[in-house]
């Protein structure tokens, strides 16, 4: 490959989030460039979430930047959150909207217009196999076809980021391997960040594991690499190592 | 699309919100219980047909009441209910600023009361079937009732961002829509005068029904329309300051 020298796509740095005397998320810095599908992993509450609402714009941070596409979140969130597919927690949706108007609105404030807009949602659609459902209104959908409804949303403007937080969360194990398939097959040009419990997930589609434990960033590597730091090689040893509280073997 | 603010985004966010009233029971449940409570209020309780008088003053003496009671209910779910879903994630990380977000759902909820206000048209034609009112003067009240519904809009679509709880929001913002009710009334501007007499004037100014009364004499005055102006703006504002502060709450 030749040596193309192009800035992170995802760039965070000593990004801090205090709630009162909590803190949720501990100066983490990393970077993510174009190519990279980064796996997120970290016991519930190690502040995943909070760290990626950052970097979506929605949670303000103590201290510390986020920057998308060299946009900074903070002083400059609409030409950031252009660049950005987002999919929140929880995947959450209009429930009272059929999928075709969700998208379309998501499509319009995102300035997708004509048949432009009609194209970019058809092919959202296509690519999340939804197109049976497409008429009908998301409350009436299992949560799977949810999930989907909201990672059809994130697609939608091809963007340069994708953050998604548990993609295949309630998904079938048909419908994950779906999901990985579509999101190595997009790999390629985006930089994404997946935040999951299921470590397979990482061996199967990531490029580059992290890992947060209270908050703090304890290990930074491939999941390769990762799983040789314990004996067994077993990626699920490793992460239990990691973050138990008398954590041993972290980096 | 223009740097500082998008009108684009603004109507984008209110057609989805327009639509939503219309999806569920609320737009129904809304329009029927306004023009049933206006048509009885109007033709019992304000004796429309023995005052025999061509105009609609009986009508718009009670418009800024019924809104009182049912504008809150409107905007009680504009951002508690978005908060409830977890979707105010999903529409604050869209490329939309803040105050696109709070203007459409505002204009939203106001076009929604403006629909409620034409569809109490029978009114008008029955009092031009009996006689021969001065339709200048209709106009204007229709004016003013469109202009109290925005202000108590205004009020409660920053209650509803204030809470995730829908009941509070209701309660919240009849409370302080209340206050700008009551406030030029003898009683509240009595009370008011023993201690400060300049508060009571100041209470009299900031009142949202007496400056109704103008418009349904058939005068309409620019102080009243900045007034009107004003407050909107001010309670659009604090909606985008609560917004921007509570969002993930």
């Amino acid at each position: 490959m030749p040596a193309l020298i192009e800035p992170a796509l995802i760039e965070i740095a000593a990004l801090t989030k205090r709630f009162g005397a909590f803190t949720a998320v501990d100066n983490v810095s990393f970077n993510v460039a174009r190519g990279e599908v980064l796996g997120f992993l970290g016991p519930n509450g190690a502040g995943k979430s909070t760290t990626m609402k950052m970097l979506a714009g929605f949670v303000t941070p103590t201290a510390g930047s986020a920057r998308i596409c060299g946009h900074d979140v903070q002083s400059d969130p609409v030409a950031a959150r252009r660049q950005l597919g987002y999919l929140p927690e929880g995947a959450p949706t209009y429930p009272e909207m059929t999928v075709l108007g969700f998208l379309q609105f998501c499509g319009r404030l995102r300035g997708l217009r004509g048949a432009t807009l009609d194209e970019r949602v058809g092919h959202a659609v296509a690519m999340t196999t939804l197109n049976g459902v497409r008429l009908q209104p998301v409350e009436t959908l299992s949560k799977g076809f949810k999930r989907r409804v909201g990672l059809a949303q994130a697609l939608l403007h091809d963007p340069a980021v994708l953050v998604l937080d548990e993609p295949t969360d309630g998904l079938d194990p048909n419908q994950k391997h779906e999901v990985r398939l579509l999101i190595r097959r997009m790999a390629a040009e985006k930089a994404i960040i997946i935040s999951t419990h299921i470590l397979e997930e990482v061996e199967a589609v990531c490029t580059r594991a992290i890992v947060i434990a209270n908050g703090r960033l304890v290990a930074d590597a491939t999941p390769a690499e990762l799983a040789r730091r314990h004996p067994s090689g077993k990626l699920d040893d490793v992460f239990r190592a990691m973050t138990m509280p008398n954590k041993k073997g972290a980096a | 699309m223009s740097r500082w603010f998008s009108v684009r985004s603004a109507l984008v966010v209110a057609r989805r919100e327009l639509g939503s009233y219309f999806a569920t029971p609320v737009a129904a449940v809304f329009i029927v219980i306004f023009l049933a409570l206006q048509g009885v209020l109007t033709f019992n309780l304000g004796n429309f047909f023995d005052r025999n008088q061509a105009d609609l003053a009986p009508f718009f003496s009670f418009i800024p009441w019924v809104f009182l009671l049912l504008v809150p209910a409107i905007t009680m779910r504009l951002w508690a209910e978005e908060r409830r879903q977890g979707t105010i994630e999903l529409l604050l990380t869209l490329p939309l600023r803040q105050s696109e977000a709070v203007l459409g759902k505002f204009l939203a909820a106001w076009a929604f009361c403006a629909v409620a206000l034409a569809l109490t048209f029978p009114f008008w034609i029955t009092v031009n079937f009996l006689g021969r009112p001065d339709n200048g003067v209709i106009l204007c009240g229709y004016a003013g009732a469109v202009l109290v519904a925005g202000a108590f809009l205004s009020v409660g679509a920053a209650m509803s961002a204030a809470t995730k709880n829908q009941v509070i929001a209701f309660v919240l913002s009849l409370a302080v829509c209340f206050i700008f009710a009551v406030a030029s009334y003898p009683l509240v501007t009595d009370f008011i005068a023993r201690s400060s007499p300049e508060l009571a004037s100041f209470a009299r100014r900031i009142s949202v029904t007496d400056r109704f009364l103008g418009f349904t004499r058939g005068e309409l005055e620019v102080r009243d329309l900045v007034y009107f102006a004003s407050f909107i703006g001010f309670w659009l504002l604090l909606n985008s300051v609560i917004v921007d502060h509570r969002k993930a709450d």
